[in-house]
């Protein structure tokens, strides 16, 4: 598969700060990769220039035209429409039936027409992600975006995902600090450290993926050690 | 009711209960009668004619101190079917709309340039800050000098009341846009004109909205102020006449009349903020 993200050298530094440290990547076409890190790691700011909302780099970034975002927070227009929202930027005059069908995919169809003020935070959560996928986009760029959800919501929307990145078959970044999300859903991981890519892990196993199975606590536990995470007692993160 | 079992104290280790609280359910209030909101909001004002009817009536209130508010209706009546109050109306209307309309458009041209360009910001808003610590009405004077005594004074010094609420509310709301938003609706592909017609304006609007609300009320005072400056004709005409004649009633029913279309504005303004703010989550007050 030829790759839809290359970065090379890439660095970004916020007033002599260094962020990004000459770092190199590359996400295949339709491969589904989890950027793991502690908050200040540099996982964000790599997304915002994937992005194509900081051009203050060094280094040289490939990226496909046709791509798109959700952030933690929806970010949705709150005087436009849900559906209006949906189809925001696109050519031509805004069409409804486009916006519908989306909406139909992430399973609120019925709320196209209310104010964004109306939704839940999961339902916000899926126009957005409804409003990234009616691009098509080749590259889909995920920021934390189960953050704010609770539990039982995450764990649907996550489903979500993973079902909508099957059927459209982009290639996904994910930037998360949930090491079980990033295991349930990547192809790889990746761990951030100071700026660089400090760790790779491929996740070989069968999708849907089973939290309990042996191999999914030994890769887990790896990740963990990786981000400087040990555990003393099971389940519980020292 | 005697037993030798040993008998489990639940009373030990426990917490007393704290206070608890009851909660009513409010959607059936039925036998409970309460006033409705549009008479609770008259019941202020129509107690305060009514008591300056009363101070009247008695002879408290002699009529060369304020007419009551009886004769105010009368003159109301007749200068209305002598065609003098009409006409005044609509002399002074005259001038309040044409001097919002120019001073509406400097203020929405102004805050435009400086809320949306850097250039127009450092070049304008200074400015506009350092005219806002002149006051406006004594610059009456000076208009006298520019313009004359015509029309044009008047009309300018109500477009200068309006320019600086209109300004200031429309630059801050221009400014207070989330930048998130800004940065979603970029990914989303929206180019300049996109982002300033659906993010942009769109935030402003409310800012924009409380703005309008001030420079209709600087518009209809600043018109006051005006045409106390040698009017042939508008109600501050009338007025100066009356003052003349000790006429307290015409004077009182000019000003009524002056509240009145400002009263007039502001509830135009709020149906239109209502219309165009749906989207707003927003507090509406307890019952």
């Amino acid at each position: 598969m030829p790759n839809s993200v290359e970065a090379r050298g890439l660095s970004r530094a916020f007033d002599g700060t260094t962020v990004l440290h000459e770092l190199d990547l590359d996400i295949r076409q339709g491969e589904f990769v989890a950027l793991l890190g502690h908050s200040g790691c540099g996982k964000s700011t790599l997304l915002r220039i994937l992005a194509g909302l900081d051009e203050e780099i060094g280094g040289e970034v490939t990226v496909p035209a046709r791509r798109s975002a959700a952030f933690q927070a929806p970010r949705l227009l709150p005087w436009l429409k849900v559906w209006r929202n949906v189809v925001l930027g696109l050519p031509g005059r805004p069409d409804r039936g486009l916006a519908e069908k989306a909406l139909d995919e992430v399973g609120i169809a019925d709320r196209a027409g209310v104010w964004p003020k109306t939704l839940s935070g999961g339902q916000a959560q899926r126009v957005s992600l409804a409003r990234a996928l009616v691009r098509e986009p080749e590259l889909l760029l995920l920021d934390e975006p189960f953050g704010a959800l609770d539990a039982l919501t995450r764990g649907r929307v996550q489903q979500l995902v993973a079902e909508l990145w099957q059927r459209h078959g982009c290639a996904i970044l994910l930037v998360t600090h949930d090491v079980e999300e990033a295991l349930l859903l990547a192809d790889r991981v990746l761990v951030m450290d100071e700026g660089r890519i400090a760790h790779e892990l491929t996740v070989d196993l069968p999708r849907p993926r089973d939290l309990t199975a042996p191999e999914f606590v030994t890769l887990r536990a790896r990740l963990l050690s990786w981000l400087g995470v040990h555990r003393t007692l099971e389940g519980t993160p020292s | 009711m005697t037993t030798n079992a040993p008998v489990l104290d639940t009373t030990v280790d426990r917490p007393a209960p704290s206070a608890r609280v009851t909660v009513r359910g409010t959607t059936k209030a039925g036998h409970r009668f309460t006033v409705p909101r549009s008479v609770r909001r008259s019941a202020g004002p129509v107690g305060l004619v009514l008591l300056w009817f009363l101070a009247s009536a008695t002879g408290v209130l002699p009529e060369s101190v304020l007419a009551s508010p009886v004769d105010v209706v009368r003159q109301a009546v007749e200068l209305t079917r002598s065609g003098e109050l009409p006409d005044a109306i609509a002399a002074s209307g005259r001038r309040a709309a044409v001097g919002f309309l120019i001073g509406a458009s400097v203020a929405l041209s102004l805050s435009l340039l400086a809320g949306l360009f850097r250039l127009g910001e450092d070049v304008i808003d200074s400015s506009m800050g350092m005219f806002r610590a002149i006051p406006w009405v004594g610059l009456i004077p000076l208009f006298i000098v520019w313009f004359g005594i015509e029309e044009t004074p008047k009309i300018a010094l109500v477009a200068l009341g309006v320019t600086y609420p209109l300004y200031f509310n429309i630059y801050g709301g221009i400014r207070s846009t989330d930048a998130q938003l800004v940065e979603a609706a970029r990914m989303m592909g929206l180019g300049r004109l996109g982002l300033i017609a659906y993010v942009i304006l769109p935030s402003a609007l409310p800012g924009a909205l409380v703005g309008l609300r001030y420079a209709l009320s600087t518009a209809w005072l600043a018109l006051v102020f005006a045409e106390q400056i040698n009017a042939d004709a508008g109600l501050g005409y009338l007025m100066s006449n009356a003052q003349q004649y000790f006429r307290t009633d015409v004077i009182v029913l000019c000003l009524v009349v002056y509240a009145l279309l400002g009263l007039a504005c502001d509830f135009a303004v709020r149906i239109l903020s209502r219309r165009l703010l749906t989207w707003r989550a927003n507090f509406e007050g307890e019952a």
